[in-house]
């Protein structure tokens, strides 16, 4: 027995006392004028990030040396668990995932409170007393109703272990960047709430608001999508979304995170729809505080729901009330007070955007509805029913196509006042190339629906409007190449990147259609040696053996693969069964290629020695992964650009920031 | 335009949008949802034949028969009514005979029930929520209700 885990507790609690304090006194002090105040907000926010990292390294540590005189190591760990599993097993249960919300709220704190040095200091001081207060409910509830240090005496000889089938690299990564995603838009949250007790939004606000929820949406982006590659496989489904109420909940969010970065533009650029941002703001922060909830209090059955405690549903729920309706309220009171912005006509750049930002939050109420309804329907009526895909596919699909075919006409539009006759001269040769590939599809496509020709010209539609802004913005082919290439790399930042996240769009809808159109699956039932056909290949059934792992035993069944007479690969699916819980969980045999991966799941076993096989082929699919790689490449360069970059946006200067073109 | 129509025009926009979109909402939540019971509330409410529905309860002990193919018949029981389903496709790590299983599909005329698709949930005191909720209802009590779940 050692004192670590309690150095970590006791600076856990400390760590409550801080966040108070960053809470009330730049506060006050921004009220007051007193700059002594709202500097020690700096300080205290530094102070809760260190502390708060102390308690976590205690935590991990606990972890690591599987400390099992903890409780929470007891119930989520097992020493025969490798490395990487003993640590991602700190968030892969809820008191720690907790924690680590907490510790990435302190490291944003802190982050505001290091690179904020261009921010007025009244501006940073109430920023950071709201990023207090959010810490502050969170830490008392962690230390509350949700501790990761209590001891047990005596200390049992071993843990009960970790869920296995969340014992995977891409699941060890996927809460930790989720997070970073959520809590981020706390920031954009916390200038949201002090821009409205300042009763001032400008250019210069819509500068520092927009890189931070920039860095939210990237991590939101890639916590999402690594959850969907997770999803596909490890659960053997061979699906990649499911609209699980989860994963909904992280959804909505980055949907409305997206609405967000978008009209932060136009109040940067143009100073218009502030309060519309101002609005979007609090949503999104209180969208991922809902999905916390729902996460956490175990209203959901799922794989995410740690532990049902109605003590801790009751407790998530009194936050979310007291942040979204506080919130909610201020904006009631002093949004009126906000100056309106500037005019536009209903056909410019941000006419185009206010089209986003209206189809994107209605989409999300669509998703909203599909998620919460059944839980409401349940407490009303108590009648139990369950919402799938052919609801998000009727409602999400109609209203997200518009906006797919509107992305790269908004690029093209001038700001105040824009030219659609010019946008699709610019336009013609992305316009016609889309066409010929929707033509080429129909040609091809025989037995797939309407939906596939014109899925897959939106998709081309996306990325050749995305390489036609490029082209346009360089002069490709209208000037000499050297002097396009002079210009390539004088663009702003901001610009290519937003090219090349429509372009990533357009590559994620690709695969989306690819896969849901045009999947290939067999179920079938094979003995050893036996063949089936998965479309074009030809997958072998060689035989299965035993199977042996650091903590988990079971059978492997080796496939070949071959297309004609060329052989392709060994393909191996597992049947795992995990020691301390004896919970079996599935291995997929995976072959990858750019095209498409062949997908084999060996089932159990049926009649006359025989094994039923799934086996799927997926076209494009890694399409879906990929564009949201480029997404978050388009949001790097983006946050690259220059005039976001520490020092550049002054409150002066942004007054009278010109547009950019 | 005037300041005046602009702001008119981006409204009734908007609100058309919002509209189709609320159109979109309840027509699917009209039709693409369905219904959980369990086997004793089949009789009780009216599931047509064919009408897409949620069927749970626990796998009865000994049921579960394979073949032919791919395809495994298993009963379904709430302890007061039993529902034969069969289902062809490879069943969830999980599924055990006595153990709560969720399944959708339809109704046939015979009174079976064909599943297009089988979750099973982890534990051996595990049952489904709902289940657990609607049994707790009719008076029975069938082990505890388990906090944690594997998704399908």
């Amino acid at each position: 027995m050692n004192s670590i885990a309690e150095i970590g507790h006791f600076a856990l609690i400390l760590a409550v006392g801080v966040a108070l304090y960053q809470f009330a006194v730049p506060l006050m002090g921004a009220q007051r004028g007193d700059v002594a105040a709202m500097r020690a907000g700096i300080s205290a926010a530094l102070l809760q990030f260190v502390l708060i990292a102390i308690s976590f390294a205690a935590l991990t540590h606990a972890y690591v040396i599987s400390d099992f005189s903890v409780l929470n190591v007891v119930e989520n760990s097992h020493s025969a668990k490798p490395l990487l599993y003993r640590i991602s097993g700190v968030w892969g249960n809820h008191e720690g995932s907790m924690l680590l919300w907490v510790l990435i709220l302190a490291l944003y704190g802190a982050a505001v409170a290091v690179f904020g040095g261009n921010l007025p200091l009244e501006l940073r001081a109430r920023v950071l007393a709201i990023q207090g207060s959010v810490g502050f409910a969170f830490l008392l509830f962690i230390v509350l109703a949700s501790n990761p240090f209590i001891r047990v005496d005596p200390p049992p000889i071993e843990g009960n272990g970790l869920n296995p089938i969340l014992q995977d690299p891409a699941l060890a990564f996927h809460p930790p960047f989720l997070y970073a995603g959520y809590v981020g838009l706390s920031i954009a949250f916390a200038f949201a709430v002090a821009a409205l007790i300042e009763g001032r939004v400008d250019a210069a606000w819509a500068r520092w608001v927009r890189p931070w929820t920039l860095v939210a949406w990237m991590f939101l982006t890639v916590g999402i999508a690594m959850g969907s590659w997770w999803a596909y496989y490890e659960l053997g489904w061979g699906g990649w979304w499911f609209w699980d109420p989860v994963e909904n909940a992280s959804f909505m969010p980055w949907l409305v995170a997206t609405a967000l970065i978008h009209s932060a533009i136009v109040v940067e650029k143009r100073n218009a729809l502030k309060i519309w941002t101002v609005l979007l703001s609090i949503l999104a922060f209180s969208l991922s505080l809902m999905g916390a909830f729902l996460v956490r209090s175990g209203v959901l059955t799922s794989v995410h729901a740690f532990a049902v405690d109605p003590q801790r549903g009751a407790f998530i729920l009194m936050i979310l009330c007291v942040f979204i309706g506080g919130s909610l309220s201020l904006f009631a009171w002093r949004a009126p007070q906000l100056k309106a912005g500037g005019l536009f006509a209903p056909v410019s750049r941000e006419g185009s955007l206010v089209v986003n930002n209206l189809l994107l939050c209605v989409a999300c109420l669509a998703v909203f509805v599909g998620t919460l309804y059944p839980l409401a329907l349940e407490t009303l009526t108590g009648e139990k029913i369950s919402v799938g895909a052919p609801y998000f596919d009727l409602t999400f699909g109609p209203i997200i196509l518009p906006l797919l075919l509107l992305v790269p006409f908004g690029a093209f539009l001038g700001w105040k006042r824009g030219d659609v006759g010019l946008a699709l001269k610019r336009l013609w040769l992305a316009l016609a190339l889309a066409l010929l590939v929707g033509v080429i599809v129909l040609a091809l496509n025989v037995r797939g629906p309407w939906l596939a020709p014109v899925g897959m010209a939106i998709a081309a539609w996306l990325v050749f409007g995305a390489i036609a802004d490029v082209a346009a913005k360089t002069g490709l082919f209208k000037a000499p190449l050297a002097t396009s290439w002079q210009r390539l790399a004088g663009l702003p930042r901001s610009a290519l990147g937003t090219a090349v996240a429509h372009a990533g769009l357009g590559i994620l809808v690709a695969g989306v259609i690819a896969i849901s159109l045009w999947r290939i699956e067999v179920i079938v039932a094979l003995k050893p040696g036996e063949t089936a056909a998965v479309g074009k290949y030809a997958v072998t059934f060689q035989g299965e053996g035993p199977l042996t792992g650091p903590n988990y035993t079971g059978r492997t069944g080796a496939f070949l693969l071959k297309q004609g007479d060329r052989e392709l690969a060994t393909l191996h699916s597992e049947k795992r069964i995990f020691k301390p819980s004896g919970m079996p969980t599935t291995e997929v045999g995976l072959y990858q290629t750019w095209h498409g991966d062949v997908y084999v799941v060996m089932g159990d076993e049926t009649t006359g020695g025989a094994r039923a096989m799934r086996m799927y082929y997926n076209p494009l699919v890694n399409f879906i992964w990929f564009g949201a790689a480029v997404m978050f490449l388009g949001g790097l360069l983006s946050i690259s650009d220059r005039r976001y970059r520490v020092g550049a946006p002054r409150r002066a200067a942004g007054m009278q920031a010109a547009p950019a073109e | 335009m005037t300041r005046k129509q602009k702001r008119l025009s981006l409204i009734l926009g908007g609100l058309a949008v919002l509209g189709l979109a609320a159109g979109l909402v309840l027509y699917a939540l009209s039709g693409a949802i369905t219904f959980f019971h369990t086997p004793s509330d089949l009789a009780d409410t009216h599931v047509q034949v064919g009408q897409r529905i949620r069927l749970g309860g626990m796998v009865e002990q000994g049921s579960v028969t394979k073949g032919p193919g791919t395809v495994t018949s298993f009963a379904v029981t709430d302890t007061l009514k039993t529902v034969t389903v069969s289902y062809d496709g490879i069943l969830p790590d999980l599924f055990r005979e006595g153990q709560g299983v969720v399944t959708e599909g339809k109704m046939q005329p015979d009174g079976s029930f064909v599943a297009d698709t089988v979750l099973a949930k982890h534990d051996e005191n595990y049952m489904p929520r709902e289940l657990a909720e609607s049994l707790k209802a009719k008076g029975v009590t069938l082990g505890k209700i388990a906090d944690e779940g594997t998704p399908q």
